[in-house]
């Protein structure tokens, strides 16, 4: 039932990231309507394939890379429904859906066995580490597209060619407060999910930290999104370069999560 | 049952003209009820705005109808007939429905898609529903116009994009910040252009306004007009830190804001976006400024280049929209040619079951011996063959179809049918 629910869900995403072009080229009232429901469905799915994980495995199922890049694009869905019903961002679905289903195939590549969690994993940290770790940045993920539609924007008013898709983007100083609100939701998650981080690895290895991969990449992730705020408070920092950090930001987090996982060494790997 | 339309607009008529035609206040109600006083109108509307006045009627004889409305026009107003000769255009049937429509979805606007005319259409609608003057067909007519109006606006983006400088500015404003409502605009010079930019802003909920104007009491005057404050020129650089909007007008023949004056604001600004509007002619603002962050700068030809591609997108919208209108007419006139068949068909009826009962009673009369059983047989007899003989007519005046029109006009001649009113 995990495999099948999965399935549905990454063919609805996929569905949606169709139906989320199609409302770039030409809008319709329809197209977004039918893009938010497809998507709702597919995250119904999705939400169902990660409990039948969980009750197979008997954890949160975050333990393998199929797990984590799943369950890492659920978190991203959910912060985007979220946004959508606060904030109803225009074509906001038409940027993030691509990512979420990039994600899920990627997640769709990996072998999906359970395997028995190693014992050092076995703990409450687990859940509540990865929690806050998943969600902060997937509030990047969401920060990352609202800093394309930014750039896009901002080149139709200052290219002053207002064609395309001007009328239909929101306006540059809500994609920045937006974008801006994002990071200060995702800032404290990741910097909560260092710390129990730090925690568990006391707790685990007797030792707060290691310079394993994995948290040097987390340090560097931290660091991009403290300077991103600092600035943004310190120097002004806001609208264009804001945006352009907070893409940085979010490929620095995919270049962690998939080049560690993938080919690198450390403790966050599972054999 | 005929639909006509008469009238005028900026096309056909000066203003001078348009003004001494229109039927401003009581006269709206004093004209429809005279124009309804005419024995050859049988419904009317009267649609009278600043760029057009119309008149919508449900008439019996369109050529003698025309007449009456010219001369009823020419009187109510007082004006010489021979000026009404170029400015009066009459549409009838299918032209008058496409005529309506086109002015309901604002195809025939002086500036294409603008969004008043179908609340003005609406209200004219509204004041001869409330005086009476409309019947069945008026009444289908100009709700259909309404719908087909909404419906253009939804399909098609005729009313999507701003055709006019200070609108396009407005526009734009909207699309560089969330809320107009918390931000303060500046006039840098005083200009028509610049005035009416400015109370576009205003209207749309700008918060706060300034004005910097080289002669300072001049400043102070548009200020008060504007419910705004004045600065002294020299003092606008400062002010221009706790300012989102700047329009510039100044006759200045350099550059008032220079690339270096607007990184000190910007600095001191802590980077908030400012949009400006330099409509001055030459350019009063360096357009560099416009490559720093933040920072928004359209000149007068940014902002026409602008309305000029809007204009032409509105012109492509605007095919759409004549498609749904054809559209519409068709089903309009499926409708109204039905409701031309149903007298037509009862008058048929009734004249075979008066035939019907007419000579029953001449058999009666001849053969006074039939029995009732006999009786009820013929009578049996002569509906069957009145009912299989007047089938054919009546299906084919309920069908639709093109020429319905004659269709209903040869059944009334083949079987002799008077008109009844």
């Amino acid at each position: 039932m995990a495999t099948l629910t999965f399935e549905i869900a990454l063919t609805l995403y996929f569905a949606a990231v169709i139906t989320g072009i199609i409302e770039l080229l030409k809008s319709t009232k329809t197209t977004s309507k039918v893009m938010l429901f497809l998507a709702g469905i597919g995250f119904f799915s999705h939400t169902l394939s990660i409990a039948y994980r969980y009750i197979a495995a008997g954890h949160i199922p975050i333990s393998s890379p199929h797990e984590a890049t799943s369950f890492f694009s659920w978190c991203i869905v959910l912060l985007f429904f979220l946004l959508e019903i606060r904030y109803k961002i225009g074509l906001l679905g038409s940027f993030i859906m691509p990512v979420v289903f990039a994600l899920m195939l990627v997640s769709a590549m990996l072998p999906r066995e359970i395997k028995p969690l190693s014992p050092v994993l076995q703990s409450h940290w687990l859940g509540i580490h990865t929690l806050f770790a998943f969600l902060g940045n997937a509030a990047f993920a969401l920060a990352f597209g609202i800093g394309i539609m930014y750039l896009v924007q901002e080149h139709y008013v200052k290219s002053k060619h207002l064609g395309g898709l001007f009328q239909r983007l929101p306006s540059l100083q809500s994609l920045d407060e937006i974008n801006y609100r994002l990071i200060t939701i995702g800032f404290p998650l990741l910097t909560i999910a260092i710390i129990t981080g730090a925690l568990w690895a006391d707790t685990a290895w007797g030792s707060y930290w290691r310079w394993d991969p994995r948290e040097v990449w987390s340090l560097i992730t931290w660091l991009i999104y403290a300077i991103i705020l600092h600035a943004r408070l310190m120097a002004g920092w806001r609208g264009k370069r804001a945006a352009v950090l907070s893409i940085i930001g979010f490929l620095t987090i995919l270049i962690a999560f998939f080049g560690i996982k993938l080919l690198g060494k450390g403790m966050h790997i599972f054999p | 049952m005929k639909i006509l339309t008469v009238g005028l607009n900026h096309n056909t008529a000066e203003v001078e003209v348009r003004e001494k035609l229109a039927f401003e206040g009581p006269k709206l109600e004093e004209g429809l009820l005279k124009l309804k006083a005419i024995p050859e109108i049988e419904e009317a509307v009267v649609l009278s705005t600043c760029n057009r006045v119309e008149i919508y009627t449900n008439v019996k004889d369109a050529d003698k109808a025309s007449e009456a409305i010219r001369a009823f026009i020419s009187e109510f107003h007082g004006i010489d007939d021979r000026l009404l000769e170029n400015a009066l255009y009459y549409y009838r049937d299918k032209d008058a429905v496409r005529h309506i429509f086109r002015v309901a979805s604002s195809l025939d606007s002086m500036v294409m898609g603008e969004p008043q005319i179908l609340g003005q259409f609406k209200d004219a609608f509204e004041f001869a529903l409330e005086k009476k003057t409309t019947g069945v067909l008026l009444n289908k007519l100009m709700r259909k116009a309404i719908s087909v109006a909404k419906r253009v606006r939804t399909e098609t983006r005729i009313a999507e994009n701003a055709v006019s400088i200070s609108f396009a500015a407005v526009e734009l404003a909207k699309k560089i910040f969330t809320e107009l409502q918390e931000k303060s605009v500046m006039l840098l010079g005083a200009g028509e252009m610049a005035e009416l930019a400015a109370k576009h802003l205003i209207s749309n909920g700008v918060k706060e306004i300034v004005v910097a104007n080289r002669t300072y009491e001049r400043g102070c005057e548009l200020a008060k007009e504007m419910n705004g404050r004045a600065v002294r020129f020299d003092e606008f650089i400062s002010e221009m830190v706790h300012t989102d909007i700047v329009i510039c007008s100044t006759g200045a023949p350099t550059y008032v804001v220079t690339k270096s004056q607007m990184h000190t604001v910007m600095k001191e600004r802590k980077q908030k976006p400012v949009f400006i509007i330099d409509i001055s002619v030459p350019r009063n603002i360096d357009p560099e400024i416009n490559d720093m962050d933040n920072v928004y700068l359209y000149d007068i030809d940014d902002l026409q280049g602008v309305v000029d591609t809007n204009i032409l997108e509105r012109t492509k919208e605007a095919e759409k929209a004549e498609r749904i209108i054809e559209e519409e007419i068709e089903t309009f006139l499926r409708w109204q040619s039905s409701l031309d068949a149903v007298p037509t068909i009862i008058a048929l009826r009734e004249k075979a079951e008066a035939i019907k009962k007419e000579e029953i009673q001449k058999l009666i009369n001849r053969i006074p011996t039939l029995g009732d059983k006999e009786k009820k047989a013929v009578e049996q007899m002569a509906t069957a063959i009145i009912n299989k003989l007047i089938h054919p007519p009546t299906a084919a005046l309920k069908e639709d179809s093109e020429d319905k029109d004659s269709l209903i006009a040869t059944i009334k001649r083949l079987y002799g049918i008077n008109e009844k009113s």
